[in-house]
């Protein structure tokens, strides 16, 4: 069954994408969506005997991949409660996001590689949960990179999403790089690269140190950190986060499926996996804890200023992972899985009411260009409200009921405070990164949904009025429209020249292809908390789920349980003060956000650019590559090697241009058999002599 | 198949096609040469499915001794080793006389049997047992290419064929003066009993470098490769396919068949020189093909990269490291020959190698982009792909001697993603800027039976390689064998501390007192 649920997603990318348009719209898209659905029919099985307890972990085998003397790499399938969690995750929104695309996705051309691009990567990403040894991971972990490179750049006629595309393949290569050193490490300390073989001879390591570079270190802080890096690239932590903004070039479903619920959670998936290894270091699982907050944090701040829809949720989502590292870094991997698995819904499901208001609003992503859509978009008004809910984490402290971010982002924030040490201050930056969370989520419903029309300015709305009264041969090629917002500055000149107002433009409720999925989502974002809280993070609870599939805490648990009040009812005040400040700057008084960036120009500029990331890589790795290429090229290879090497020879032997002149004539290669004719006959007179 | 003599017949099956073509019009001539061949795949099939790949199979097989005059012998032989590049001789060789059906117009029949000859002499090399033999086929083996990149090539291909023609001499030279040197020294000129014989390790050194001198020219290393992207870039389709796919691999099979064995002591030595060249390889050249305008010399460019590869993992001395290496040969072979044959492909349209011309690529030719990018990925080693498994066994050799040389060498994967997408951005995505490009027609039915064939087997490759491995492990074991003793010590030794839990990090004098885990 197992080998069902994988192999069905590649087979139906494969039918999809090599008859791609000979098979036609309509088939490609029956094809993958029917796979998928049943895909995650038959996960959902395996999901709920792991949660009652029936299920025993098993591994699937299938055939050898990679054979070296003691190197011994299978292909495989384990089946135990995180591949479970993992399975349903990934099938469940994968099928959701299959069939929002039919609505979403309906004009393109495009429509069966899209389908097959989405397909091929959820095998990939179901290979890597079901990974029974390191280097099926990173098959798993390049094969989701190689979908996620196709589906950022599936408008490929842009040349925005084509240099997101390569950013984020070549991005996700530094995080590679170590992740391939990790596992050149791990065979040479374990002499295999087995998961559940590494992890039981881990802990018979701590303590020992290893050469490395030249240096010596502990030898598990080496593994876990270079391994470390790789999560770190794949999940856009802090230093190789700069790709997964710019990933929103992709269409929509795309960022919903890949760069919210599931590809990006890969890393903290593999930290899990690998937790009983991660527990014999506490150097790396500082680091992690470090990185993971730093993230949140600064993903969050950077958060409450941007004005493309799909960037403030992006990094909602760079924020929300750093929740998750932290909670791994500080030993509580059962509430880093609880947050993976509850975020995957409501981050989906935000990602996809997006989708749904920039369908409405004519591919237009500015929310300052948005508002008082609430009327006129109401199921996806009030599913993103329950995603906003969530996210933001919704609920009653004392009385234990909330919603789906509640149980996990408070449970991430009081195993922290519990675990003391570093962990206090974890918590102290992820209760402040809650604050920030409030603050920008609320600021997206109510930009958004809130206030007075402010569509009139808007190009892409324009267009679309221009269009109704029939001018709009423009609009034919219609990938490079799609989703074509985020560019400020275009906008920012008739911003104040124009008058505000709806300009006589009627947005549409989407379809409902597009609706169901908000719905479904909706509902996980509301109940996944309640219902599974216990399985994933209670102290007894807990023990009898992971059933040792990942290194689970219940001492930590049940001291998350004890902390003080105060520390329980943080993220609940916070969560209304970020709500307050949005209701009072966005709704109350709307002047507030002017005269804030007035007041502090040089901070709010600081955040809207990212902090700067992108230009200070810029101006380290991209723009030095290629002037040292050119140098290399130029001054080394033709000005010194050839220089002095074969150009320098022959000026020498020949003198001057007579040479060339010869070998134009074709003399060259009476000389070169010539040549090897004497020495073949010198060989020989030296043989028989 | 005992005592049948397969491995003259696979060389003489291409020898009559060559002196046939050279008395055959344009026409006949592509036939001949297809069928010849086409023939001798056949026999490679015939060959590999005959290899025993049991663990007490003798190393060598399906030998051949006819003395000639002297110590000279027809002495052949294979082991897995040269059975694998033999099959990558053979499946590219119809594909190169395809991919030059219509390319080529004068002087057809001559060209052909250029082709056929270079099959012939590529056969020999990978064969020979003889010393003497092994020297005349990997020196003659030359001038086909230089005839394929001289008369047939492109405007510049007289000071191209000069390049090679200089660079590959020099090097043998001293190669011939070392093997003679040998022959004198032990009294044989038979390679297995060459491979067995202890040489005194200060004479190893020069022997070693005079071959290194031959091998590191043909291989390209850093710094004598300079003649690989004006080859390459002056070479008709076919012959930068063949030059990629097979002859490049000679330089790789001379370290892995002569300097690895017959010198081990002298290799272990001067490992790290080698280390260091590949790395500066890696890296050095990976920029270079960054900002290269000219397709083909990207591609060129790249070559140099993934054979840096090749004698990163030769030099591990381990089993992974040598089997890496070998992996790294056969994807190489298979994907950069792909790779020119997918410019050669817009090149039959467009008559021009400068990647801006084109653009958009997948709007007009999606089947071209498709393979295209298949292709791409390979080169960029995404697991499932046949680079992968070579790139990631010989990485991981590696590791096991020198921690550095692995960081440096798996740096790779970053600047080969970086140059490749690029490449393929610029050729197949963004808007149709030229309206010749855009008019270009997709794949035609020949083109893709091109290379269709390769696409399968780079993922058979990368999915399944145990086919690949399997053949090879004998040989590989022997070798391994053979090294064990002079192998170098890695860097990474592993020292158990006191049972405490870990923390802090640094430990720089637990390591003299440890217990040593390698």
């Amino acid at each position: 069954m197992i080998q069902l649920i994988v192999l069905l997603p590649l087979l139906a990318a494969a039918i999809a994408g090599l008859g791609n348009k000979a098979l036609g719209k309509l088939p490609a898209k029956i094809v993958t969506t029917g796979a998928l659905f049943i895909s995650c029919a038959l996960s959902w099985p395996i999901f709920i005997s792991f949660l009652t307890g029936q299920a025993e972990p098993y591994v699937a085998p299938v055939f050898t991949w990679i054979q070296s003397g003691s190197f011994d790499a299978q292909w495989a399938l384990r089946v135990d409660t995180m591949t479970a969690v993992m399975l349903v995750v990934v099938t469940s929104v994968s099928s959701l996001v299959h069939l929002y695309s039919w609505g979403y996705m309906e004009e393109d051309p495009d429509q069966p590689r899209f389908f097959a691009y989405l397909s091929l990567f959820t095998f990939a990403m179901l290979m890597l949960v079901t990974a029974n040894n390191l280097l099926q991971m990173f098959f798993g972990w390049e094969g989701v990179g190689l979908a996620s490179y196709l589906l950022i750049g599936f408008w490929f006629r842009k040349p925005s999403a084509n240099a997101a595309a390569i950013k984020a393949f070549v991005v996700n290569r530094v995080g590679d790089l170590g992740f391939m050193m990790g596992i050149f490490g791990t065979y040479l300390v374990f002499n295999t690269i087995s998961i559940p073989e590494i992890l039981e001879a881990a802990p018979s390591m701590a303590g020992s140190t290893i050469g490395f570079l030249g240096h010596r270190f502990d030898t598990m802080t080496v593994l876990c950190l270079l391994l470390f890096i790789g999560a770190m690239g794949k999940s856009a932590q802090l230093g190789l986060h700069t790709w997964l903004p710019d990933a929103m070039e992709g269409p929509t479903p795309v960022s919903a499926l890949i760069h919210a619920a599931t590809m990006v959670t890969a890393g903290v998936f593999m930290v899990c996996r690998l937790s009983p290894m991660f527990e014999t270091s506490p150097t790396a699982l500082g680091f992690v804890t470090f990185i993971g907050a730093a993230t949140c944090l600064f993903a969050a701040t950077v958060g409450t200023v941007q004005n493309d829809i799909k960037r403030v949720i992006a990094y909602s989502t760079c924020s929300q992972l750093g929740y998750m590292f932290f909670a791994a870094g500080v030993g509580a991997y059962g509430a880093a899985m609880f947050h993976l698995f509850t975020h995957a819904f409501f981050k989906a499901l935000l990602f996809l009411g997006a989708g749904s208001v920039i369908h409405a609003m004519h591919h237009e992503q500015d929310m300052r260009y948005y508002g008082a859509l609430r009327k006129e978009i109401p199921v996806t008004f009030w599913t993103m409200t329950l995603g906003t809910l969530a996210i933001t984490g919704v609920g009653l402290p004392l009385a234990g009921i909330g919603f789906a971010g509640f149980y996990s982002k408070d449970g991430i924030l009081e195993a922290a405070y519990a675990s003391g040490g570093s962990g206090v201050g974890a918590y102290l930056v992820g209760v402040f990164a809650a604050l920030l969370t409030s603050f920008y989520s609320w600021r997206l419903v109510f930009l958004t949904f809130f206030g007075k029309p402010r569509w009139a300015a808007s190009e892409h709305i324009q267009h679309a009025l221009h269009d109704a009264h029939g001018h709009g041969s423009e609009h034919d090629n219609a990938p490079a429209q799609e989703d074509a917002g985020h560019d400020p500055h275009g906008h920012e000149r008739d911003a104040h020249a124009l008058s505000t107002g709806t300009g006589g433009y009627h947005p549409h409720e989407s379809p409902w292809v597009m609706l169901v999925p908000l719905v479904v989502l909706a509902l996980g974002a509301v109940f996944a908390g309640f219902i599974f809280h216990d399985q994933f993070i209670g102290p007894e609870g807990g023990v009898a789920f992971w059933k040792g599939a990942l290194a689970f805490d219940s001492h930590l648990m049940h001291a998350s349980h004890e902390v003080p009040t105060w520390v329980k009812f943080g993220p609940f005040t916070v969560m209304l003060a970020g709500l307050l400040i949005a209701w009072l700057s966005y709704i109350r008084h709307t002047d507030w956000p002017q005269r804030f960036v007035a007041q502090f120009g040089v901070l709010y500029q600081f955040l809207l650019n990212k902090w700067y990331f992108d230009e200070l890589y810029h101006m380290l790795f991209v723009k030095p590559a290629f002037a040292i290429g050119r140098f290399f090229w130029k001054f080394g290879d033709i000005g010194f090697i050839d220089r002095f090497g074969p150009n320098g020879l022959a000026a020498l032997v020949v003198q001057g241009n007579k040479v060339t002149r010869r070998l134009q004539s074709g003399y060259l290669y009476t000389y070169a058999l010539v040549m090897l004719i004497g020495l073949a006959a010198g060989a020989t007179w030296a043989m028989t002599r | 198949m005992d005592g049948f003599p397969i491995l003259s017949l696979m060389m003489a099956v291409p020898m009559a096609g060559a002196i046939a073509c050279l008395f055959a019009g344009a026409g006949q001539a592509r036939w001949i040469a297809l069928l010849a061949t086409l023939a001798d795949l056949v026999l490679g099939i015939v060959l590999w499915i005959n290899f025993d790949q049991s663990a007490s199979a003798p190393q060598w097989q399906f030998q051949e001794y006819a003395p000639i005059f002297g110590r000279f012998a027809w002495a052949l032989g294979i082991d897995g080793i040269a059975l694998m590049l033999i099959a990558l001789t053979v499946f590219l060789m119809p594909i190169c006389i395809g991919a030059s059906w219509q390319a080529i117009e004068k002087r057809v029949g001559e060209y052909m049997a250029a082709f056929l000859f270079m099959e012939v002499l590529m056969i020999g090399v990978f064969t020979a047992q003889d010393l003497y033999l092994f020297y005349i086929m990997f020196e003659a083996g030359l001038i086909p290419m230089y005839l394929i990149i001289g008369i047939w090539g492109g405007a510049d291909r007289i000071y191209a064929s000069y390049k090679f023609f200089l660079y590959t001499l020099l090097g043998s030279v001293l190669m011939l003066i070392a093997m003679m040197w040998m022959v004198h020294e032990a009294g044989t000129t038979e390679i297995p009993a060459l491979m067995a014989y202890n040489f005194d390790p200060h004479i190893q050194i020069w022997l070693w470098l005079a071959f290194f001198a031959s091998f590191a020219v043909k291989m390209p290393m850093w710094p004598v490769h300079t003649w690989l992207p004006d080859a390459h870039v002056q070479a008709p389709t076919a012959g930068s396919v063949i030059l990629a796919g097979v002859l490049l691999k000679m330089g790789g099979y001379g370290f892995i068949r002569f300097s690895l064995p017959m010198f081990p002591e002298a290799s272990a030595q001067l490992a790290p020189l080698v280390w260091g060249l590949s790395m500066v390889a890696v890296v050095y050249t990976s920029l270079v093909a960054l900002v290269q305008s000219d397709m083909k010399k990207l591609i060129a460019y790249s070559s140099v990269a993934h054979m840096a590869i090749v004698t990163l993992g030769l030099f591990a001395f381990n089993q992974a490291g040598l089997e890496g290496s070998m992996m790294v040969m056969l994807g190489h072979g298979l994907v950069s020959g792909a790779l020119f044959l997918c410019v050669g492909v817009i090149y039959d349209r467009l008559h021009t190698r400068e990647i801006a011309r084109y653009g958009g690529l997948a709007i007009n030719m999606p089947k071209y982009a498709v393979l295209f990018l298949l292709f791409t990925m390979a080169a960029v080693g995404l697991p499932g792909t046949s680079n992968f498994v070579g790139e990631f066994l010989s990485l991981m050799g590696v590791y096991q001697v020198s921690t550095w040389a692995a960081l440096v060498g798996t740096s790779g994967i970053i600047l080969g993603a970086a140059y490749m997408l690029y490449l393929y951005r610029r050729i197949c995505y963004g808007e149709q800027k030229n309206a010749d490009a855009a008019a270009m027609p997709d794949l035609s039915v020949r083109e893709v039976a091109l290379l269709a064939p390769i696409a399968a087997v780079v993922l058979w490759m990368g999915v399944y390689p145990e086919s690949f491995l399997a053949p090879m492990r004998p040989a590989i074991h022997a070798l391994e064998a053979r090294l064990a003793s002079a192998a170098p010590a890695g860097d990474s030794r592993i020292a158990m501390g006191a049972p405490k839990p870990a923390g802090d990090g640094i430990h720089e004098h637990a390591a003299a007192h440890g217990e040593a885990h390698r």
